[in-house]
């Protein structure tokens, strides 16, 4: 089981947030790549099939001058081990002491691992590669089998994001996925649920089921700047994990809407909203990063796949969620060391597309992957069949996706 | 592979240190500067004479050799930079004679330096190499400390070493350190000392790593006739080796370019480890001069530990090693630390000791050994001088 | 003296007592809900352009966004299809003669703090009429319920089948209009129609036959309480938007001490 929140002196100085080294080279920008998306992928060459690390131009067992990023096996064995006592970097400086060790990997190449506690210095390990503070891909090595006390790990601690015991915001009620989102939270042992809630004169139909004493319902409208400010001076340094559920959806093309009116709207929730929810809690989460344990650590984004490609019928839609996926790609840099999820979703099973045929993404299943990539420390993902199937088209080559519609 | 040419008619002269500072307000080419005017005023020459210039440090900014040459006013025929950290001093010693043979230079001028203000170790270590930078640094940050750490630790685990083998080097250093007046570390340490010492990565302690400062080394290689003419002491030059990425197929290094390479060394300079009478090892962390001493063929793989128990270290002892102290005990002035065991070796040869003087010493080997790049280090080089 | 100038007197003495009908401009007024196929009625938004900082070291000012009909506002015949054809029917054509007229308030807060769902209807309009005499032609009508002292979910008063608050009932509506040939309809709720206005036939009375006559409408009025039935002056200028269907606006209203 995961730790129990301490508390914390209130008195005590909070120590400023600092970054574990960021330089990389392009290459090494590989591992963050594969590291968001959950894959445990390294360079192999093309013309001998070798796996090569560190990342690098040029193979170096044939000079070969294509390598390609892909799985590979994650087995090694742990051939030395230390425990750092003193770095020379002020990030590692507060996580004293830290174990690191050399694995060499059934794969092939030898890395330069974090090491799980539970690892002997010498014997099997599981490679993982993990997103740090920073945003960048760093190797874990863990034990073979996984335990349920795995997580408790201070490496796993530092570079996780799991919502156990941490302080969640919610911060649209009204989207048609916050009640399920709060519900999985609460069941992955969320401290608290802030749910923000825009136009309290409304009814709130979604939560009349929820009933839980760590839910805390706070004014919040992320279309107007001065509710938005409120909400982070109230609430803004309680924030651990904030999920950007503004979201706003109407079908229509381009040329079949008469106005932009609805596209206002659709701006409003995928750019302007979010937006202001960065200005504003940003830089007082980000100022609190620092923390030692259960500082705040991500910022989820609720996007649509359409984002990549627009989606017939919902042109106007797809574009502001265009501009909110480049928003989001840019908090990235800029709320370091927080973690920036961006997770993609097809078509909602709701009003608005009754008329597009299945699959159709459910509030739960979509809830339950964002609570698994929190915890399993994924950054980009994509969620549902449909959005899993454009991504992988995307990847493959945005340009014909582009063409398929 | 074709046989090497000795290196007849070169000799090495001017050994020269500039007593080395914790930290410093001064550039590397202050330092540098400083190395290259005292090595000339020793051998009587004049900036003009200078016509070949080697060059190794750290910290020279955007600077290499060829900035200095204008820095320092210098017009040579024959110029080289050599990024090899503890290597630096063979390499430089084994080019430069090489010029000098040929006729490409007649007075090459080997210097290496480095300044250190406050937290330009750290400044290094951020963007030592583009491996480091990837796939070290990002690491817990420990820089070569972390990374000695794992190759000790394998090393203990594999062949046995204890900490008190490594503590006997350390402590053997130290004594030789006492009467060496640069030297940065200026009290005895025993063995409690050592083994009670704050740990930096286990099972690297505070004794097993070198303390970075600011200082600067040279030599100066001419031919024979030229350093008698100025009536200079000089010495040999009976062979050197040096190779780089050596074993790369080897999981964890526990082993260096030597072992490809010392047949070789030993042929050429017509000895074997029995015939040295000295021994300088770039010792940037014992467990490395425990792999020299196997690779160089002292003894065999596994078995330092042993020879360490066996053997007296200090400079009256039964095996003269790293006989001013080494940087365990005088410092490590960045490049300047691959040129100390060189400008040692040179004075034990010439009879100008600043500490202890080896009696009859007619045969140094010194080893370097630089460039931990990534998980291991690349550079490896070897020279055997000899009495002239 | 003319009789402007002893207005004008009596307005210094204070013998004149000016009542500010209106309520507050803020991004908290709840604003008319409807179904999500509609566009929206835009929400009063303020947006700071700078306050003596770097965005503007001597001066603070705001750009503010809001639909025509947000806070305390105007309709125009225009608003409604009934009254589409009708001349000068926008804000900017209305004469401007309009907006300065007096107010007959019928009082109903009782019945509309007993239910939500209270609607206006001709027997109490008559029943008003006995104790104030008849509604003069050319007055504004407006229908006191103290719905105004509300806020937030009890003044929007929104339940699944939508909203419930006073309103007139068709015939109320036309017996105005048509009986008494008043300028408009003033109410304190968001609607001049009740918030189950849409199962009246026509639904939406109000909007139907008042702009279908060229008559006015305000709404979200506030501190009816503090008029008496008869003879308060309302100043009700709405922004001469161009082709305007309607617009925020201050309503003041003027009674004698």
């Amino acid at each position: 089981m995961s730790t129990t929140r301490p508390k914390r002196n209130p008195l005590a100085p909070t120590p400023p947030a600092l970054l574990p080294p960021v330089p990389r080279s392009r290459a090494a920008l590989g591992l963050a790549a594969a590291a968001a998306a959950g894959r445990f992928a390294l360079q192999r060459c093309e013309s001998c099939g070798k796996v090569q690390y560190p990342p690098r131009e040029i193979c170096a067992f044939c000079l070969g001058d294509a390598l390609r990023w892909g799985e590979v096996a994650r087995g090694g064995t742990v051939l030395a081990a230390t425990t750092v006592r003193i770095s020379a970097d002020p990030y590692f400086r507060r996580l004293m002491p830290w174990r690191t060790g050399l694995v060499r990997m059934d794969a092939g190449p030898t890395v330069v691992a974090f090491l799980h506690g539970a690892l002997a210095a010498e014997g099997r390990a599981r490679l993982a590669l993990r997103l740090d503070k920073a945003g960048q891909g760093v190797i874990l090595a863990l034990p073979e089998e996984g335990t349920a006390a795995m997580n408790d790990d201070p490496v796993l601690r530092e570079l996780g994001c799991a919502p156990a015991q941490r302080r969640v915001l919610i911060t649209d009620g009204r989207a048609p996925f916050a009640a399920a989102l709060t519900r999985a939270f609460l069941d992955a042992g969320a401290a608290s649920v802030f749910v923000g809630i825009a136009e309290d004169w409304r009814p709130l139909p979604d939560f009349a089921a929820l009933d839980d004493p760590r839910i805390a319902r706070v004014p919040l409208d992320a279309s107007d700047a001065e509710a938005v400010h409120r909400a982070a001076a109230s609430i803004g340094g309680r924030v651990d994990i904030l999920v950007n559920t503004t979201w706003h959806q109407r079908p229509g093309d381009i040329l079949d809407r008469q106005d932009t009116i609805f596209s206002r709207e659709e701006m409003e929730a995928a750019f302007f909203g979010p937006m202001r929810l960065a200005q504003s809690f940003g830089p007082a989460m980000r100022s609190l990063a620092g923390e030692a344990a259960f500082a705040p650590c991500a910022w989820v984004n609720i996007l649509s796949v359409a984002a990549l490609a627009p989606a017939p019928g919902f042109a106007a839609f797809a574009a502001a969620q265009a501009a909110g996926l480049s928003l989001a790609h840019s908090l990235r840099r800029e709320l370091r060391p927080l973690r920036v999820v961006n997770a993609l979703v097809g078509p909602l099973d709701d009003v608005w597309h009754e008329h597009v045929p299945p699959p159709k993404l459910g509030a739960i299943a979509l809830a339950r992957a964002i609570v698994a990539a929190l915890e399993d420390g994924i950054e980009d993902l994509a969620i549902g069949d449909v959005a899993q199937d454009i991504l992988a088209r995307y990847r493959d080559d945005p340009a014909i996706l582009l063409r398929e519609a | 592979m074709s046989r090497r040419a000795g290196y007849e008619g070169v000799v090495v002269a001017a050994p020269t240190t500039i007593a080395y500072e914790r930290y410093s307000i001064h550039d590397a080419h202050w330092w540098i500067g400083r190395a290259l005017r005292a090595a000339l005023a020793a051998a009587g020459a004049r900036p003009s004479d200078v016509d070949g210039l080697c060059v190794s440090s750290f910290s020279l900014g955007a600077d290499t050799a060829v900035g200095l040459t204008q820095h320092f006013g210098l017009s040579p025929r024959w110029l080289d930079h050599i990024p090899m950290g503890g290597a630096c001093g063979v390499v430089a010693l084994r080019r430069a004679a090489r010029a000098v043979q040929a006729g490409d230079a007649d007075l090459v001028a080997c210097v290496a330096g480095d300044t250190n203000p406050p937290d330009s170790f750290r400044r290094q270590l951020t963007g030592f190499s583009r491996f480091a930078t990837d796939a070290t640094y990002p690491y817990a940050a420990a820089g070569p400390n972390g990374s000695f750490a794992l190759l000790t630790d394998a090393y203990m685990r594999k062949h046995g070493a204890t900490r008190e083998d490594f503590g006997r080097l350390c402590i053997a250093q130290r004594q030789n350190a006492l009467a060496v007046p640069h030297a940065l570390m200026k009290r005895p340490l025993t063995m409690a000392q050592y083994l009670a010492a704050r740990p930096i990565a286990d099972p690297v302690a505070l004794f097993d790593c070198v303390m970075p400062c600011a200082g600067a080394e040279a030599f100066l290689v001419m031919r024979e006739e030229a350093a008698r003419a100025q009536g200079l002491a000089y010495a040999q030059i009976r062979a050197t080796i040096e190779r780089h990425n050596a074993f790369p197929e080897d999981p964890i290094q526990q082993r260096g370019g030597w072992a490809m390479d010392r047949d070789e060394l030993y042929a050429m300079a017509g000895t074997t480890p029995d015939g040295i009478d000295i021994f300088e090892s770039y010792d940037d962390y014992p467990v490395i001069i425990m792999m020299q001493l196997e690779d160089l063929g002292f003894c065999a793989k596994g078995e330092a530990p042993d020879f360490v128990r066996g053997h007296d270290f200090t400079v009256t002892g039964d095996f003269p090693h790293n006989t001013s102290g080494g940087q365990l005990s005088v410092g490590q002035a960045g490049a300047a630390g691959g040129y100390l065991g060189l400008v040692e070796a040179l004075r034990q040869l010439t009879g100008q000791a600043l500490g202890g003087q080896v009696k009859d010493a007619a045969t140094a080997l010194i080893s370097g050994f630089g460039m931990i790049n990534y998980d291991r280090g690349l550079c490896t080089g070897a020279a055997i001088l000899g009495r002239a | 003296m003319s009789s402007l100038a002893a207005f004008a007197l009596d307005l210094m003495a204070g013998k004149i007592r000016v009542v500010d009908l209106t309520q507050t401009l803020s991004p908290d007024f709840p604003t008319i809900a409807l179904p999500p196929q509609f566009g929206q009625c835009a929400p009063f938004r303020l947006e700071e352009v700078s306050r003596y900082d770097s965005r503007g070291p001597a001066w603070y000012w705001n750009n503010f966004s809001c639909g025509e009909h947000t806070g305390t506002h105007f309709d125009a015949p225009i608003h409604w299809v009934s009254g589409k054809d009708l001349p000068d029917n926008t804000t900017d054509t209305i004469a401007a003669r309009n907006f300065i007229a007096p107010a007959c308030v019928i009082d109903c807060s009782r019945e509309a703090g007993e239910n939500a769902d209270f609607i206006l209807t001709v027997p109490i309009i008559e029943a008003w009429e006995a104790r104030h005499g008849r509604i003069p032609a050319g007055h504004w009508v407006f229908l006191r319920t103290d719905w105004s002292k509300k806020s937030g979910a009890a003044y929007a008063n929104v339940k699944e089948d939508g909203a419930h608050t006073p309103g007139p009932n068709p015939d109320a509506v036309r017996f105005l209009v048509e009986q008494r040939d008043v300028l408009g309809f003033g109410v304190e709720t968001i609607g001049t129609d009740a918030g189950q206005a849409h199962a009246f036939t026509p639904p939406y009375p109000a909007h139907f036959f008042m702009h279908g006559k060229g008559r006015f409408g305000l709404q979200c009025l506030a501190n009816l309480d503090q008029l008496p039935p008869t003879g308060a002056l309302i100043v009700s200028p709405p922004l001469k938007i161009k082709g305007g269907s309607g617009s925020p606006l201050r309503v003041l209203a003027l009674i004698g001490a």
